[in-house]
């Protein structure tokens, strides 16, 4: 009956097909824009501790995961017979990667350390145990083996274990960084020579100032 | 009563009904949208209550870089959420009396997880790499907006898709210097448009034959 389709039962209808259609429409957007699969550190139902991101089991060697290369991945060389700290780098350290070891010294050390390593860092001006300065004689003599194992193992009852943040190459990086620190602070006139011809452009910039010196 | 059932006064009764009824509908579905896009919904500019109220103004002017906490960011698709280890770097000293840091030690102490509210958290049907634009000239700050003054963290962008290929499809607009990544404060605009074209061409973003904005980017 064509009368029956009124205005009124027409929304009735239409507000009717809305409310039933909406829900499963809803819900599978909502599927679809969280699907059954992890992200990175999402939260489960399925395990005690709620964690997707399961915990290795003790003693689980990941495929490319093993590290046998002592002196990359653990600071330390046969010597006479016996592992000690290491007296060079597993691999040779190029201007980028001082660098990158200045980039990343500056993000993770320099917090405690200071940025030129004296150990006055901003966390330590707020009130953080005083870290120890980079440019006492007995670190300065120390081996880049040495600062590998500090990363790994942290110091004292202060410094944290770091190598959950900094990844391999950059903790070597780092080292060799503060190698340069160390050196910046006791740098000597022929240091300066050596740097000027490696680069005459700039030697004359050194030079100038030096001859205004002497005339005063 | 009459026999003619409709006067010439329904004819205004009947335009006013079909105005209302288009109108209302338009109105509806109008609604919906704003509804959708607002904060309400997409929690844009809404501070997230956090199990601590962790401050990233605070941390970020102390003068702590983003990757001291988020490591992985150059290197991975997630910029990584720190383990609590890494807030016990410091805390271990400072703060250590606090109430509000409690449950970080509880977390620390027990082995449990701290469980954040995730502030931005992208359609499981969408690819997001952090890496590739953070190695590529997007800073941190042209999406995650000025986290250096949000005390309680927020979402900036409402991140529609639309959103995303405003870059895609122009990235000169967007792009900064490799050096500028992590710098919260600077503006690409510093740059003339030249310049910033030289940066897509040097980054080798190769926006030609729409590859940019090619479905399968993003939608893998």
């Amino acid at each position: 009956m064509t009368t029956s389709r009124s205005p009124l039962m027409m929304t009735a209808a239409l507000l009717f097909l809305l409310g039933t259609g909406c829900k499963p429409l809803f819900d599978i957007r909502k599927a679809m824009y969280d699907q059954p699969k992890f992200e990175p550190l999402e939260k489960t139902d399925f395990f005690g501790d709620s964690r997707s991101a399961r915990p290795l089991i003790e003693g689980t060697v990941a495929q490319g995961q093993l590290r046998l290369n002592s002196h990359l991945y653990e600071g330390v060389e046969l010597i006479d017979g016996d592992y000690r700290s290491a007296q060079t780098y597993p691999f040779e350290i190029t201007m980028e990667d001082l660098e990158r070891g200045q980039e990343m010294y500056n993000i993770h050390c320099s917090v405690c350390h200071g940025l030129s390593g004296h150990g006055n860092g901003m966390v330590v001006q707020r009130g953080y145990a005083k870290a120890p300065g980079f440019h006492r004689d007995a670190l300065r003599q120390a081996p880049p083996g040495y600062f590998y194992g500090v990363i790994m193992n942290g110091f004292g009852k202060n410094m944290m274990p770091y190598y959950h943040q900094i990844p391999v190459e950059d903790r070597w990086r780092i080292i060799a960084y503060i190698k340069t620190l160390q050196r910046s602070q006791f740098a000597q006139v022929e240091d300066l020579e050596a740097v000027d011809a490696l680069a005459p452009a700039e030697a004359v910039e050194h030079e100038s100032p030096e001859h205004a010196h002497e005339h005063h | 009563m009459s026999s003619q059932l409709f006067t010439p006064k329904h004819n205004t009764l009947a335009r006013l009904t079909l105005l209302l009824f288009v109108g209302g509908a338009a109105g509806t579905l109008g609604l919906l949208d704003l509804i959708h896009r607002s904060p309400y919904v997409r929690y844009t500019k809404v501070r997230r209550e956090q199990p601590v109220p962790f401050s990233h103004k605070h941390h970020v002017n102390m003068g702590i870089d983003c990757r001291y906490c988020h490591t992985s960011v150059e290197k991975s698709s997630f910029a990584n959420i720190p383990p609590t280890q890494t807030c016990m770097n410091c805390h271990n000293i400072m703060w250590k009396e606090s109430d509000m840091l409690e449950p970080v030690r509880e977390s620390w102490r027990t082995g449990k997880s701290l469980e954040w509210t995730r502030v931005h958290d992208l359609p499981d049907f969408v690819y997001f790499n952090h890496s590739i634009h953070v190695n590529n000239g997007i800073g941190c700050a042209t999406c995650h907006g000025r986290v250096d003054q949000m005390p309680l963290t927020w979402r900036e962008e409402p991140l529609f898709m639309k959103w995303c290929l405003e870059c895609h499809r122009d990235p000169a607009e967007f792009v900064r210097p490799d050096d500028k990544i992590y710098d919260m404060a600077y503006d690409p605009q510093e740059l003339s448009r030249e310049e910033r074209e030289a940066l897509v061409d040097a980054y080798g973003i190769d926006t030609s034959n729409h590859r940019m904005t090619n479905c399968s980017i993003c939608h893998r």
